[in-house]
């Protein structure tokens, strides 16, 4: 091999094909959800209504145990609302996949980095020739490509994080789900996967509902921020992010309203963490 | 260390153990403290096998346990693994089996031989029969283990890919719960080896532990260590066999690799 690569430096590639897939848009209509616990029913998520349009950049922010992952797995359909409705659909009625990136580990350890990539494909029934292709571009967009035949217990946790993302990519979803998909990463290998996403987001319209714990994160990425109280999971508020696009690192730091927009949902959230602190407390005592 | 040296290491940390253990039985043996006729050196025991495969068809007695091991093995954990697997999968098929699952694991399994004989007769079914009696639960409820242990968020992935029923059980639930099998097969074959031995015992005509049985009660004492020391090699080769099967199986397991 000519170059050797560090293996957590991402290839940059061009965005890989996916065939223009569009967006789907979403209507989460009053929507709950409970859980029974120890000490008895846990609301997770408490009346939530909350549209996202066709493409649309949503990323959502929350202290832990708000419900954030509660909402994303009801809208990808793995969980039923107790009451409310949910609406997934794709403007000229077409079927609308959605594809989730899961929170922690969910690489499967028993295919290889490119059998993980293309198991949606495989399950899809689409030609091994066209798998081929579309997991060597993808894995070459995360960086991966010389970890093709690797076992996931042979990467670090970030590259296996990437695995996950290419895995979803690769079925063109018209919506991707994704929750706190960057948690694990390091800062730079984060810097140029948010970069990715939204390269690959601007090639394909799609839409994107994204959950993170990270404010910096929220702003270079979302065209709107949902903040989330504290259990019961309700919205709190909606802001709007109007950075100039195409964004990356730099523009979204240097536009003069980055610091404001910081500092609004940095206030929302602190009250939100605290309160969360206290009923936690509270709980133990 | 690199990995060679290591591997040069780990065998000869295999090979010392028993090594050791010759050794002291050798020299208790030629003390004089200890009646030769009842603990013969292992020395003198090679001539003792040497004679056994030319003159009683040792080899035979070897391969006849062997092949009632690896069919009853077979017979009874094919099975195993297939309603582990559904017990893993189906609470209503779980709560169901679990009290005769549990009740039977917990018998020793050689008690059920007059069962097993007053079925199937003494011949070669009734030896297969019992030892697959005896490792089917054990097989089914380690798999069983796997697939509730397995992170739920493997089926999410699945269902998140639109994966049918067949398409859940074959591509996550028992690849995910392989190396549960596995650890349960292991334990299975050791099972396989004991009750088989038990079991030639009790009827002996063939096989290693009738002549584990025969040497005694004639007080062929040689003869019998021979048949003693076989049933360990016996039992090792075949955990290796099983070893070099995981491997191929189970190649992304960790703790293979
Ligand atoms: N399957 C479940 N069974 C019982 N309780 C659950 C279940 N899933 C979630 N909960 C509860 O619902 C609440 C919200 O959980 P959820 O995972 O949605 O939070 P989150 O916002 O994603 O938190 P984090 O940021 O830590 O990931 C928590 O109190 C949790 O204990
Ligand atoms: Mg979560």
């Amino acid at each position: 091999m000519a170059v050797a690569l560090a293996p957590h430096a991402p290839v940059i590639a061009a965005p890989a094909s996916t065939g223009a897939a569009g967006g789907a848009a979403v209507a989460v209509d009053r929507v709950s959800r409970t859980f029974a616990g120890p000490h008895g029913d846990v609301v997770a998520v408490d009346d939530v209504s909350l549209d996202v349009a066709e493409g649309e950049f949503v990323v959502i922010v929350g202290p832990s145990g708000c419900g954030k992952t509660t909402l994303l797995r009801m809208i990808a359909g793995l969980e039923t609302p107790i009451t409310g409705r949910i609406l997934v659909s794709a403007p000229d009625n077409r079927p609308v996949r959605n594809a989730m990136v899961f929170q922690g580990r969910s690489v499967f350890p028993w295919l290889s980095v490119e059998a993980n990539v293309a198991y949606g494909l495989k399950l899809d029934g689409v030609s091994r020739a066209e798998q081929r292709e579309k997991t060597s571009n993808l894995l070459s967009l995360v960086g991966l490509s010389r970890f093709a035949k690797a076992w996931p217990h042979q990467l670090s946790e970030g590259m296996r994080q990437r695995v996950a993302i290419a895995r979803a990519l690769a079925v063109d979803p018209q919506m991707l789900l994704m929750d706190e998909p960057f948690g694990a990463l390091d800062e730079q290998t984060r810097f140029i996967l948010q970069e990715e996403l939204l390269r690959i987001w601007e090639a394909t319209g799609n839409t994107v509902v994204f959950v993170t714990h990270s404010i910096d994160e929220a702003l270079t990425l979302a065209d709107r921020v949902v903040v989330m109280s504290a259990q019961p999971g309700r919205i709190k508020a909606e802001i709007p992010i109007a950075f100039d696009r195409p964004r990356d690192q730099a523009t979204v730091r240097s536009d003069p309203r980055f610091a404001e927009k910081f500092a609004t949902i940095w206030s929302l959230l602190k009250e939100e963490v605290q309160e969360a602190r206290r009923s936690a407390g509270e709980m133990v005592r | 260390m690199s990995m060679s040296s290591r591997r040069v290491i780990e065998v000869a940390l295999t090979l010392l153990a028993p090594a050791i253990l010759l050794v002291a039985w050798e020299l208790i043996s030629r003390s004089g403290r200890v009646n030769q006729v009842f603990w013969p050196p292992p020395s003198s025991l090679w001539d003792t096998a040497v004679k056994m495969v030319r003159n009683d068809g040792l080899f035979t007695d070897i391969r006849v346990s062997l092949v009632r091991i690896v069919g009853g093995f077979l017979l009874g954990s094919i099975p195993g693994i297939a309603l582990g697997l559904a017990m893993g999968l189906s609470w209503p098929v779980r709560v169901f089996m679990m009290p005769i699952a549990t009740a039977l694991y917990a018998i020793p399994k050689i008690a059920l031989l007059p069962l097993v004989i007053i079925a199937l007769g003494t011949g070669e079914t009734a030896k297969w029969a019992i030892v697959a009696i005896s490792i089917f639960f054990l097989v089914a409820l380690n798999t069983m283990s796997g697939v509730l242990t397995l992170d739920p968020v493997y089926r999410d992935v699945a269902h998140n890919f639109q994966a049918s029923r067949t398409q859940l059980f074959f591509g996550v639930a028992l690849p995910g719960s392989m190396p549960a099998i596995f650890t349960g097969l292991r334990l299975a074959l050791g099972f396989s080896l004991i009750v088989i031995v038990g079991t030639e015992f009790l009827s002996p005509s063939q096989g290693i532990g009738a002549l584990i049985w025969k040497s005694y009660s004639i007080l062929a004492i040689k003869k019998m260590y021979v048949g003693l020391i076989l049933t360990a090699i016996l039992g090792w080769l075949l955990i290796l066999a099983l070893d070099l099967v995981e491997r191929l199986v189970v190649p992304w397991n960790r703790s293979t690799s």
